[in-house]
């Protein structure tokens, strides 16, 4: 019980575990729509995006999160804009900019003189580095993001499943897709301290695809997610503290692992269920 | 037996503005690619109208163009008396079944409420008459026993009455689907006629594509007949005309005696280059 009460006495940890509930909140709630859209390439691109931001960020010595949030949405409404106007598959497309916006990053980021562990933390997530001013500042982010999703989720969720159905009926699909990718951005913006930017895209989409496993209804889906994500940044926090390792890839593990277990054991037929089970589902289906 | 191409002989009385869909010399397509050219198509309130023609005609291309979907490229079009897309919460527009994820995370009565959507605007979540809205048109297509159920656990006549009671909740005016009774036995596709017919009767206006003839014959009041321009347009029994056929399906088509149309579209497939369709018209 004292490891668990022990490092709440420390300002520093208490940040953390805000934070680390923020980014299992927000990464879940606007990760059930990345799944349900397939854009996880797009996610994990975006948050490599995101890398150069922080660097500038840094050389002008402005909060990481406005460097951050100004090259992650500019990626991700350039990726909107040239899929829809080139008859390029729109993986080639992610793939270039993806990259191109990466090497960008590393190459500011090599040209600084002298090694600078601040700016490495935001490529592998170390959650106990956030600082209060920041925190705050991830938590307006944040909340705008949470904001937006409760305002439109209902559009969100049409224009996802049968986007033809949604714009015939008077909805702005396209710039629903707009909104969506800017809060996939803004998302990311909110969590690459705390993970990384290697690693943000599992953040997004782990504790989604878990809770996909287990119920057929978006509302379950979304809420179950939210407990995944949240479990795993807290208990991946608790982890990167007491073993003294990257917080990103103590938090990713977690919720690697939490998926995995639903995918074996879940009851509507995960893959170590006898067979009989798994059978009569399909049958039932 | 006479008609007109593109000039369908119900129309003379009502102007374009009272017509729930009409289209003049429209044409429309993808990048460089022609899908439409001269089509022209008025359709009254209350229509039961399919349109029929071999893959790859521009079946789905004309319903999206009606539907705001796909901008014309040329010629006019005015639904509901409007410019297209701005009548639109009175649209409601089914896609074919294949672009549907069927493994969605939705259940049944969360497809039919999508149709409530447009209308309750931003921010504001379904009520109590728009849950009661979505249990009524579930019980006007005899669905409302799988309420619960996720979308994809239905077989397929379900899933399509799902999305016609969509339609239905949405309280529109204009029904567009895009091959509703493609690819289910005779007895539902009866079954989901029944309730198409029921709803024009109702003065909803219903276009569907179908490339079955026969049941384009038997269950649809008018047929147009489009072969990326309408190649005719008339009463239901048109779409068992050779003639009328040999012109919508361009030499792709045997008539053997006994009623029986056997068509072989196979050089319009992109897609299934060597799928057969048969068409027993009963007889
Ligand atoms: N999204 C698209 N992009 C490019 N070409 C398309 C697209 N959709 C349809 N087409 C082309 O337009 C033509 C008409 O297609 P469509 O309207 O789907 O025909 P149908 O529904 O009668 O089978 C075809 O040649 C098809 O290949
Ligand atoms: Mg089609």
């Amino acid at each position: 019980m004292d490891l668990v009460l022990e490092p709440l006495g420390y300002p520093i940890f208490i940040r953390a575990l805000v934070a680390a509930i923020l980014v299992g909140t927000v990464c879940a709630v606007v990760g059930t729509y990345v799944v349900l859209r397939g854009l996880a390439f797009i996610g994990d691109a975006i948050g490599h995006a995101a890398f150069p931001g922080v660097v500038v960020a840094f050389m002008l010595n402005a909060p990481f999160y406005l460097g951050a949030a100004i090259a992650a949405v500019g990626t991700a409404l350039s990726i909107g804009f040239v899929t829809r106007r080139t008859t390029l598959r729109a993986d080639t497309t992610i793939g270039v900019l993806f990259a191109g916006t990466f090497a960008l990053g590393i190459f500011l980021f090599s040209a600084i003189e002298g090694y600078v562990a601040d700016l490495f933390s935001f490529l592998v997530g170390n959650i106990l580095f956030i600082s209060f001013s920041n925190l705050i500042g991830l938590l307006i982010l944040g909340g705008v993001v949470l904001a937006a999703v409760a305002v439109l989720w209902k559009e969100l969720l049409y224009s996802t499943f049968d986007p033809l159905g949604a714009a015939a009926s008077g909805l702005p699909v396209g710039r629903l897709e707009y909104v969506l990718l800017t809060l996939v951005a803004l998302t990311i913006v909110v969590s690459v301290q705390a993970v990384g930017i290697v690693l943000v895209v599992a953040m997004l989409v782990t504790p989604p695809a878990a809770a996909q496993l287990l119920t057929v209804r978006f509302g379950r889906l979304m809420g179950l997610a939210v407990v995944f994500g949240v479990a795993g940044a807290v208990i991946g926090l608790y982890l990167s503290y007491w073993l003294d390792v990257a917080s990103g890839a103590s938090i990713v593990l977690v919720v690697t692992t939490i998926f995995l277990a639903v995918l074996a054991f879940n009851p509507r037929g995960g893959l170590l269920r006898p067979r009989g089970q798994q059978q009569r589902r399909a049958t039932a289906e | 037996m006479t008609f007109a191409p593109a000039a369908p002989a119900d129309t003379h009385v009502l102007s374009a503005a009272a017509m729930a869909v009409a289209l003049s010399d429209v044409a429309a397509g993808y990048h460089d690619r022609v899908a439409l050219e001269d089509v022209s198509l008025d359709v009254r309130p209350g229509s039961l109208l399919a349109i029929v023609g071999p893959n790859g005609a521009g079946k789905s291309t004309l319903l999206k163009v009606i539907a705001g979907l796909v901008p014309a490229w040329s010629g006019s079009v005015s639904v509901l008396g409007a410019a297209p897309g701005s009548a639109a919460e009175r649209i409601a527009y089914v896609p074919q079944a294949e672009l549907v994820d069927w493994h969605f995370p939705i259940t049944v009565s969360g497809v039919v409420m999508m149709g409530r959507y447009p209308r309750l605007g931003l921010a504001r979540r379904p009520g109590k008459a728009d849950r009661e809205a979505v249990r009524e048109a579930l019980a006007s297509v005899g669905m409302l026993e799988h309420a619960d159920r996720q979308i994809g656990a239905l077989s397929g006549g379900q899933r399509r009455r799902v999305f016609l009671a969509r339609a239905v909740a949405a309280d529109a005016e204009l029904f567009l689907l895009d091959e509703p009774v493609t690819g289910v036995d005779a007895a539902t596709q009866e079954d989901i006629m029944g309730i198409l017919a029921a709803n024009a009767s109702a003065g909803r206006t219903i276009i569907a594509t179908t490339h079955d003839l026969a049941c384009a014959a038997q269950c649809f009041r008018r047929v147009v007949a489009i072969n990326r321009t309408i190649v005719a347009d008339g009463p239901a029994e048109i779409a068992l005309d050779p003639d009328i056929l040999a012109r919508a399906y361009s030499g792709h088509l045997l008539v053997l005696g006994g009623n029986r149309v056997v068509l072989d579209d196979a050089h319009h497939h992109d897609e299934s280059a060597s799928e057969r369709h048969f068409h027993d018209n009963g007889g």
